[in-house]
Formats: structure tokens, sequence, C-alpha cells
């Protein structure tokens, strides 16, 4: 019983990352611009790589890989949005504009 | 580079945990993935990331470049001591299992060292190259 409820509970995580994840790709090939596909990017990848993760440390339960698992997401969770953040401000300090702003109203492009 | 605080701290926080990960991949070569080679760039990008961050000034007073070339040789020394150790003990080059009384024992402390040689010669390589690259415009201008 208590198997059957971690597997469905680590198959979820294991899909909704996997959508996540699916979703960052997607928008990096879509969006029009630098910044948004930085967020789609970035913003996607910690909690799609987050939610695998998790559902891979609850197939290994309370072993020495979940803790090695665990480790990986602490280093991705403080790695991403660091490189994240450096990448949009050195596009903002050499100039690149974003494409639409609010004051323009929606597209501008 | 003097306003990036987030980048800053984060490598501050990250240069440590990547530097022992270095150690571990390096001494768990024997029992699980890992060895020398993958541990010596994972210590040099260590080095590297520091350059990147905090200017080639101060990795440079981290690792000056005549400590590393010294490193680099002496990796390979240890290599190729080993190496000759294993003739001079009556086996045949790279013979580990005459190193130590029992066989498996020698060939434990042999691949041990073998691949501490290799991962100094690849980190102070992989850190020289760095050092080489980012130092290239510098030197030309005078």
């Amino acid at each position: 019983m208590v198997q059957w409820l971690v597997d469905l509970l680590s198959w979820a995580a294991l899909l909704g990352g996997a959508l996540f994840l699916v979703g960052s790709g997607i928008g990096l090939l879509r969006f029009p611009d630098f910044y948004t596909r930085l967020h789609a990017a970035g913003l996607a990848d910690t909690l799609g790589t987050a939610l695998t993760l998790l559902g891979l440390g609850l197939q290994a339960g309370f072993t020495q890989p979940s803790v090695k698992l665990a480790m990986i997401l602490i280093f991705i969770w403080l790695t991403s949005p660091t490189s994240t953040h450096a990448l949009a401000k050195s596009a903002l300090h050499s100039g690149l504009k974003p494409s639409s702003t609010p004051s323009s109203g929606g597209k501008s492009s | 580079m003097e306003h990036h605080h987030i980048l800053r701290t984060i490598t501050k926080l990250l240069i440590p945990i990547i530097l022992l990960f270095a150690l571990y991949v390096q001494f768990h070569g024997d029992f699980g993935p890992g060895g020398g080679f993958q541990a010596g760039v994972i210590f040099g990008s260590g080095i590297i990331l520091y350059g990147i961050v905090f200017g080639l000034d101060k990795a440079m007073a981290v690792i000056p470049p005549s400590v590393l070339r010294v490193l680099a040789a002496l990796g390979v020394l240890l290599y190729g001591g080993v190496g000759l150790t294993g003739i001079f003990l009556g086996g045949q080059f790279l013979d580990y299992s005459v190193l130590a009384a029992e066989p498996t024992k020698g060939q434990h402390l042999g691949i041990l060292l073998i691949e501490l040689g290799v991962g100094t010669t690849v980190a102070a390589i992989m850190i020289l190259l760095f050092f080489a690259f980012a130092g290239f415009n510098r030197e030309e201008r005078g």
C-alpha cells in the first residue's frame, strides 16, 4: 500500500517535471526575445529539475543516492538562478533592450 | 565586476563545494565513477570560476603559474615514477602488483598514486590554459 502510494507520487513528480522541462523547451523556441527566453529557460529549469529529482529520490528511498540527489538539487537551485541573473544583467548592461515594455503597450516589434 | 554582488556571493559559497567534490571524485575513483582526469577538470574549473569572477590577478595570487608548471610536471613524474618502480621491483612497467606485499594492496596503492598524478597534471594544465588565454590580450597591449 505504502509502496503503491510512493510510486504514484514519484510518477506524478516525474511527469510534472517532464511537463515543466518540455514547457521550458517550447518557451525557449517560441518566445520573441532574449529576456523572455531566459525567463522560460531559467524559471522552468529550476522547478522541472526539482520535480524530476524529487521523483527519482522517491524511487530511491532513504538511501545514499537520494542524499546525492538532494545535493544536486541544492547545487542547481543555487547555480541556475545565478547564471540566469548574470546573463540578464550582462545583456542589459551591454545595451540589449527588451522587445516590448509595459509603457509602449504590448507589441512594439 | 565590482557590482556583481549575487555572482560574487554565490561563487564564494560554491568554490569550496566544487573543490571538495573534485577531491571526492579523485579519491572515490577506485570504487565508483570518477578518476584523476575528471577530478582534475573539476578542481581546475573551481579555480577558473574564481578567476572569471574575481579577476585574473587574484586567481594568479591563489596559484601562481610558476607553481602550476611545477605541479604539471610533478604529476607526470609521479605517473612515470610509479611505472618505473614496478620495473625496479621486478615487475613490468605500470605493474602495480609488486608495489606492496600483497598484489591486491599493491594494485590499490598503484592506481591511487597514478590517478593522483593524472589529477594533479590535469588540474594544473587546465588552470594554466585559462591563464594563458585570459592573459593573452593583456600581454598584447603591453
